[in-house]
C-alpha cells in the first residue's frame, strides 16, 4: 500500500490553511510568515495531490469523523470540485508570493495589517475550499459565511472611511445573501428532510416548496456572485481593497458562491425549472456583460476598471444557464452538444479569468506602488519603469478579450459555438461585443501606460517578488489555451455531466 | 400541524420584516438588527421543522443548523457592529456615504 495514496488529502486541503492561519494569528508581528508561508504551501501541496488522487481514482467520498450521511457531514470531491480547487491553489500560490513582497516594503507605516493579512487569506483559502468540497447544502452555507466573512475583513485591512465603507457594503450583501440561501436550504430540508445533494437530487420533484426555495437561494447566490443589477458592492470592494486582497477577491471569491449555484442548477433543482431561470439568467448575464464593459471603459482610474471588468466577466459565467439544458445530454450519454460546451465554456472562463483578472490586480498594485496613484490618465512612463509588469497587464488583457491562444479565446470559443448552436443570435452578438469593449478598456490603458514620461527620475522600484508573480500569473492564464484536453477531461472525470 | 403553519407564518412574515428593514433604513445598526430578525425568521422555521415529524419527537438536524446558524449570526453581527464603529468613529456618521458606486473614481 502506497503511504501517499492512503492519505485522505481531501482533509488535509482544508486542514492546512484552517491551522496554519489560527497559527499565523498567534504568532503574530514578525513570525506571521513562520506559520504562512507552510501554510501556503501545505495547501497547495494537499490539493495537487488530492487532484492526482481524483485522476487516479475517480471521485472521492470523505465522511468527517466517520459519520455518513444523512447525519454526518460529508465531502464529495468530483472532476468539478477539484478543477475549482486547482484553480484557487494555483491562482493563491502565486498572490501569496506577490503579498510577501506587498508587504515588506508596505510594512512601515502598516504593520497592523500585514500581522492580520496572513490569518484571514488562509482563513479564506480554508473556506474556498471547503466551499467546493463539501456535499451538504447546511455545511455550503457555513463555508459561504465563512468565505463571506473573511472576504470583509481584507477589505477592511487599511482601515480608513473609503475602505470601512466599501467593506461594510459587502459585508450587508453577503449576509442578506447567505440568510436568503438559508431561507431556501429549510424549505426544502422541510419538504425532503435531506441536506446531502446527492440525496437531494434523487428526491427533488416540482412543486411549490422547490420553487420558492430554489428562488430564494439563487437571489442570494446572485448577489454574493454579484451579477448586474446586484453588482452594486463590488467595484468599491474590489478597487479599494489592497493589491493581493482584489486579487483574490476577483479572482476566486465570487467563483465560489457562482460554483455554488452552478452545482444546485445542475444536480437539486428540478429540470423544469430551467427554461425560466435559464432565460431570466441569460438576460441578467447580458445586461452584466455590456454594462461591466461600457463601465470599465468610463472609469479613471485603473483599479475601478478592473474591477467592472470583473461584473462584466461574471455575465460570461452566467451564459451557462441559458445554454445549457440540464440532464439532457446526460440522458442521451452524448460527449458532445451545446450544453457540454456551454459547462465547459464556463469553467473555463472561471478558471482563465481567476487567473488573469488576478494577475492584473497585482500589475494594478505594482503601479500603484511605483506612481503612488492609479489615475489612467497621468499613466505615462509606466512602461520605462515597470517593463515586467505592464507585460503582464498587457498579456491578462489578451485573455479577457478573448485572444487566441489564451485561456479566455478557449472559454468564449466554446461559449460562442454553444450559443450558434442553440441559436441564440442575441446571445452571439453579446459575447462578441464584450470581447470587443474589453479590448477597448485594456488598450485605453496601454495607450496611456505606454506614453513616453517627461520625467525620467524612478520614484520607487517594486521587489522581485511582486512583479515575477505578477507576470507567471499572466502568462499561466495565456498557457491556459494549450492545456485544454486535459483540464476538460479532469472535469468531466466522475461529475455527473 | 396547526400550531406548526402558525410557526412557519410568523417565521415568513419576521423573515420579510427583517428584509424591509434592510432595505428601508439607512442607520446601519438597523440594517444589522433587521439581518438578525430575518434570521430569527429563517431560525423559526427550522426549530418548527423539527416539531413536525410524524413518528414522534423532534428531528435532532434542524436543532443542530440552529444552533450553528446562532453561532455564525452572532459572529457575523458581532463583525458587523465592529465595522459600524470603526466607521462612526472615522466619519462621525452611523451611515454608508450614498450614490457614489456607479460613478467614476472615488
Amino acid at each position: 500500500m502506497n503511504g501517499i495514496v492512503s492519505i485522505p488529502w481531501v482533509a488535509w486541503a482544508v486542514l492546512f490553511p484552517l491551522a496554519s492561519a489560527i497559527l499565523s494569528f498567534l504568532l503574530g508581528q514578525k513570525r506571521v510568515l513562520w506559520a504562512g508561508i507552510p501554510g501556503v504551501f501545505g495547501t497547495f501541496l494537499s490539493v495537487l495531490l488530492l487532484s492526482s488522487q481524483v485522476w487516479q481514482q475517480g471521485p472521492q467520498r470523505y465522511a468527517i469523523g466517520g459519520w455518513r450521511a444523512p447525519l454526518g457531514i460529508e465531502w464529495h470531491v468530483d472532476g468539478l470540485s477539484i478543477v475549482m480547487l486547482l484553480m484557487t491553489a494555483v491562482s493563491g500560490l502565486f498572490i501569496s508570493i506577490y503579498a510577501v513582497g506587498y508587504y515588506s516594503r508596505q510594512s512601515r507605516g502598516h504593520k497592523h495589517s500585514n500581522n492580520l493579512f496572513w490569518p484571514l487569506w488562509l482563513f479564506l483559502w480554508a473556506a474556498l475550499n471547503g466551499l467546493f468540497l463539501s456535499a451538504d447544502l447546511f455545511n455550503l452555507y457555513v463555508t459561504l459565511e465563512l468565505a463571506g466573512i473573511a472576504a470583509v475583513a481584507l477589505v477592511t485591512l487599511t482601515g480608513g472611511q473609503v475602505a470601512l465603507s466599501a467593506g461594510l457594503r459587502y459585508l450587508l450583501a453577503a449576509l442578506l445573501g447567505a440568510m436568503s440561501y438559508l431561507m431556501g436550504v429549510a424549505l426544502l430540508y422541510a419538504s425532503f428532510g435531506v441536506l446531502d445533494i446527492r440525496m437531494l437530487s434523487a428526491l427533488a420533484a416540482p412543486g411549490p416548496a422547490v420553487f420558492i426555495s430554489a428562488t430564494l437561494m439563487t437571489l442570494g447566490l446572485l448577489i454574493k456572485t454579484a451579477l448586474f443589477p446586484l453588482h452594486f458592492w463590488l467595484p468599491p470592494a474590489h478597487a479599494n481593497a489592497p493589491a493581493p486582497v482584489s486579487a483574490m477577491l476577483s479572482g476566486l471569491v465570487v467563483k465560489g458562491s457562482f460554483y455554488l449555484m452552478m452545482r444546485l442548477w445542475v444536480e437539486v433543482f428540478p429540470s423544469s425549472l430551467w427554461p425560466i431561470g435559464g432565460q431570466f439568467l441569460g438576460v441578467l448575464a447580458g445586461a452584466a456583460i455590456l454594462w461591466g464593459s461600457i463601465m470599465a471603459l468610463r472609469q479613471g482610474s485603473l483599479k475601478m476598471t478592473i474591477a467592472y471588468s470583473t461584473v462584466a466577466q461574471i455575465g460570461y459565467l452566467f451564459l451557462f444557464f441559458p445554454l445549457a439544458s440540464p440532464r439532457l445530454f446526460i440522458a442521451e450519454g452524448e460527449v458532445s452538444g451545446p450544453g457540454l460546451y456551454a459547462f465547459w465554456g464556463c469553467v473555463y472562463q472561471a478558471l482563465s479569468h481567476a487567473l488573469a483578472k488576478a494577475a492584473m490586480f497585482m500589475a494594478a498594485g505594482n503601479i500603484m506602488r511605483v506612481l503612488g496613484h492609479d489615475c489612467i490618465g497621468r499613466m505615462d512612463g509606466v512602461n520605462q519603469r515597470l517593463p515586467l509588469t505592464l507585460f503582464a497587464f498587457g498579456l491578462s488583457g489578451v485573455s479577457l478579450m478573448g485572444l487566441p491562444p489564451s485561456g479566455g479565446f478557449v472559454a468564449k470559443w466554446l461559449l460562442l459555438k454553444a450559443a450558434l448552436e442553440k441559436e441564440h443570435w442575441g446571445l452571439v452578438l453579446i459575447i462578441v461585443a464584450g470581447g470587443l469593449l474589453a479590448s477597448a478598456y485594456v488598450f485605453k490603458v496601454l495607450k496611456h501606460a505606454l506614453a513616453q514620461s517627461s520625467q525620467n527620475d524612478l520614484l520607487e522600484r517594486v521587489p522581485p517578488t511582486m512583479d515575477i508573480p505578477t507576470l507567471i500569473l499572466a502568462t499561466l492564464s495565456l498557457l491556459l489555451g494549450f492545456t485544454a484536453r486535459p483540464l476538460l477531461s479532469l472535469l468531466t472525470r466522475g461529475s455527473i455531466f | 400541524m396547526n400550531v406548526m403553519y402558525l410557526y412557519a407564518v410568523v417565521a415568513v412574515l419576521l423573515f420579510v420584516i427583517g428584509l424591509h428593514g434592510v432595505i428601508a433604513y439607512s442607520h446601519l445598526l438597523r440594517k444589522i438588527v433587521a439581518l438578525n430578525i430575518m434570521g430569527s425568521g429563517t431560525f423559526l422555521l427550522l426549530v418548527s421543522i423539527a416539531y413536525g415529524r410524524p413518528e414522534g419527537g423532534p428531528d435532532p438536524v434542524p436543532h443542530a443548523m440552529v444552533l450553528t446558524g446562532i453561532v455564525v449570526a452572532v459572529s457575523a453581527t458581532a463583525f458587523g457592529l465592529a465595522l459600524v464603529r470603526r466607521l462612526y468613529s472615522e466619519t462621525g456618521k452611523p451611515y454608508l456615504p450614498n450614490g457614489d458606486t456607479e460613478k467614476s473614481g472615488r
